[in-house]
């Protein structure tokens, strides 16, 4: 795996043009731009509210060269929902639809509409870029944003207070056919899965960890750095789920630690040694739990 | 083909015959026997269109809007909370310009909880920019169903049609069911204007500048200005292949009148059935009814109420603090009339929850406005207890 070079297993069109409006370092345009290049452009995309409705371009440009309908907050699969049956009705089911949602839009006020897409298994790829809080409203807390972190309303010395929603295993639970993490650090990765989920019909998801350097207080060269740490330190493996059964990493790291993860971070800087440990111990524990989920068949790096 | 069929069931034959091609809906009470039926008409192949069965009804409006957006000709059915839920998409439907119609069968809001008829869950959606028509009849219903996508597409504005809660829902009535050939006549597939096509790629509802947004606004204005001719149209089609005709505003034995009571919904019957006998009787009174609420029927109702002296307004509905809904939008239209020309506006509250508006009801209303020379400061509440 180490051995292929990503400029052979990514392909060099783009359906995203330059002069987006993407924060310096920010993750979810890259995610963007590398989902797209394996949907291909038979797609049309349905974007709750997000950083992502400003990111596309103000009417009466946009930067995407698909079709997207931008809608409200909670109504990103329902929405996706009508587009597919108006699509399948009139025999165009060759089109896919993709849903573009931030995590806000996801594990929270989106998410029974996401719940009952789901659970009915509507023929629909469901992406959600997570920069772990209310991004474009200035950081607040999601149900994304993960335990100790600081947000604009979890402030010190009161940080977040609740561990991050289990987003996919929530989504497993729904038995949908395809459900996966990715990074935008492991760009061969995160496009093998867009295909798979292309090439699938269903309810397919896909959960992307994207890094903000306003949110995360990091610096806007370090967001490939993080989010290759992230995955590194355990702290958002990469795998897959077919079926809600069967588990699958598909890269594979020795553990590194989770401190300089952390400690690279603003929103992580007031922590403790003994609160560094309780995440240590946590994402020990969360392994555990997934490594007794997990197939054969990993991935070594 | 003519059947005896309940309030509810003729919408369903109005969705089905203008072969709506997406349906989204969730339950509620009392307009749960639209949609079983539309799914019966999916599942035995009568209906070809897809059946979303969402999870709500904010999912549901979003559903249509997908499916509108889309270009396909959707719809759904709804009542009271479940329309006060789609509240945020209502406005989206609109101010996306999808042609969407749904039904919407009036019911009162909790709480307490109540199942029964009155008008303020549509009436609240006022300024979602929606067209609002409301029928009297389950005739009348089903034509309107299918008129509201003729209209909806021509203007590209979403058409809300209103019905009571058991008077008509789960009144059977007999019906004229058209024919599939004339409505497809009437009715063609529809081709929408613009929508989301990978081989036209655009961006639909991205941010909007203050130099712009203004100007969106200004064109679903336009749209609004256009249906009142665009509805006469229709129905001037109507009449001429089934024979039958509604009008936004309809009046009712007006020759001469000293007296207009102004009506909506199934409260208008009844109130013929009061008209005519006071007739009978010798007293110069009449009524006109409301189905178009939005565009308000400004013109029309000029015509119809100037140089009256009295108009009673029947509101079965209130806007908290102000009065009934009707009787301001009345009072609003006629108030630059010449002095000599406006009527007196008599507002009346009544009926709310389903409570029952029965001819002595309206008996009183006319006589305390008979007896009063001026209107009261406020809308008159009706049968209260308190």
């Amino acid at each position: 795996m180490s051995q292929l070079l990503i400029r052979d297993e990514v392909p060099r069109d783009d359906l995203m043009t330059s002069g987006h409006l993407a924060c310096p370092g920010c993750a979810a345009p890259l995610a963007m731009r590398l989902v797209l290049k394996g949907m291909g452009p038979r797609t049309i995309v349905v974007m709750p509210a997000s950083c992502w409705s400003i990111i596309a371009g103000p009417w009466p440009q946009s930067s995407l060269q698909v079709p997207v309908y931008h809608t409200a907050f909670a109504t990103g699969a329902a929405l996706a929902s009508g587009v597919r049956a108006a699509l399948d009705v009139r025999g165009e089911t060759d089109t896919a639809v993709m849903v573009w949602a931030g995590d806000g839009g996801t594990f929270d006020i989106g998410l029974q509409a996401l719940s009952g897409a789901a659970e009915r298994n509507e023929d629909l790829l469901y992406c959600c870029y997570d920069n772990e809080a209310y991004m474009n409203t200035g950081v607040q807390r999601s149900s994304a944003t993960p335990w100790g972190a600081w947000t604009s309303t979890t402030p010190v010395p009161h940080p977040e207070a609740s561990p991050k929603k289990d987003i996919l295993a929530i989504l497993a639970a729904h038995r949908i056919p395809y459900a996966a993490t990715a990074s935008v650090a492991y760009p061969v990765d995160l496009l093998a899965k867009v295909r798979r989920a292309r090439a699938v019909r269903g309810t397919r998801f896909l959960h992307i960890l994207a890094p903000c350097p306003p949110g995360w207080k990091s610096a806007d060269e370090e967001t490939i750095e993080l989010a290759r740490m992230a995955v590194q330190s355990r702290i958002f493996p990469l795998l897959e789920v077919e079926d809600g059964e069967r588990w699958r990493l598909t890269v594979n790291h020795a553990a590194e630690a989770v401190e300089p993860y952390l400690r690279r971070q603003g929103r992580f800087r007031h922590l403790s040694e003994e609160q560094v440990a309780r995440i240590q111990a946590d994402v020990d524990a969360r392994w555990g739990a997934l490594m007794r989920r997990v197939d054969t068949g990993v991935l070594e790096v | 083909m003519r059947q005896v069929i309940v309030g509810n069931h003729a919408v369903s034959w109005g969705a089905r015959l203008a072969r709506v091609e997406v349906i989204s809906a969730y339950p509620i009470t009392p307009q749960t026997q639209v949609v079983e039926k539309l799914s019966e008409m999916c599942a035995n192949g009568t209906l070809a269109a897809r059946f979303i069965k969402v999870e709500s009804e904010h999912s549901a409006m979003a559903a249509c809007v997908g499916a509108s957006a889309a270009g396909a000709r959707a719809f759904t059915a709804t009542s009271s909370h479940g329309l006060v839920f789609m509240h945020e998409m209502l406005h989206w439907a609109a101010g996306g310009r999808h042609p969407i119609v749904m039904a919407n069968v009036n019911r009162a809001l909790g709480p307490g909880w109540n199942i029964w008829t009155d008008q303020n869950d549509s009436l609240s959606q006022r300024d979602t920019g929606w067209v609002q028509l409301y029928c009297e009849t389950n005739q009348e219903v089903l034509d309107t169903a299918i008129q509201a996508f003729k209209l909806a597409e021509a203007v590209d504005l979403p058409v809300m049609l209103v019905l009571d809660a058991f008077y008509l829902s789960h009144t059977a009535e007999p019906v004229d069911i058209p024919d599939q050939e004339m409505v497809d006549r009437f009715l063609p597939p529809r081709t929408a204007r613009l929508k989301l096509d990978v081989n036209e790629p655009r961006a639909f509802g991205a941010l909007v500048r203050p130099d712009s947004y203004m100007e969106m606004r200004w064109l679903q204005q336009e749209a609004m200005r256009e249906v009142p001719h665009v509805l006469e149209r229709i129905e001037a089609d109507w009449l001429r292949m089934f024979g039958r005709r509604y009008g936004a505003i309809e009046g009712y034995r007006t020759e001469d009148a000293e007296l207009l009571l102004v009506t909506s919904g199934t409260v208008t019957s009844t109130a013929r059935f009061v008209v005519d006998r006071r007739r009978d009787e010798g007293e110069a009174i009449g009524l006109v009814k409301v189905k178009m609420f939005r565009p308000f029927p400004t013109a029309g109702l000029r015509r119809l109420l100037a140089g009256v002296a009295r108009v009673a307004v029947l509101d079965r509905n209130v806007s908290p603090g102000h009065g009934g809904i009707f009787a301001e939008e009345t009072r609003s239209a006629l108030y630059d009339l010449p002095s000599g020309d406006r009527p007196e506006v008599y507002g009346y509250v009544l009926g709310l929850g389903g409570r029952d508006v029965t001819p002595s009801v309206i008996d009183e209303v006319i006589d305390r406005t008979r007896q009063c020379a001026q209107p009261e400061r406020e809308d008159v509440w009706v049968g209260v207890n308190p």
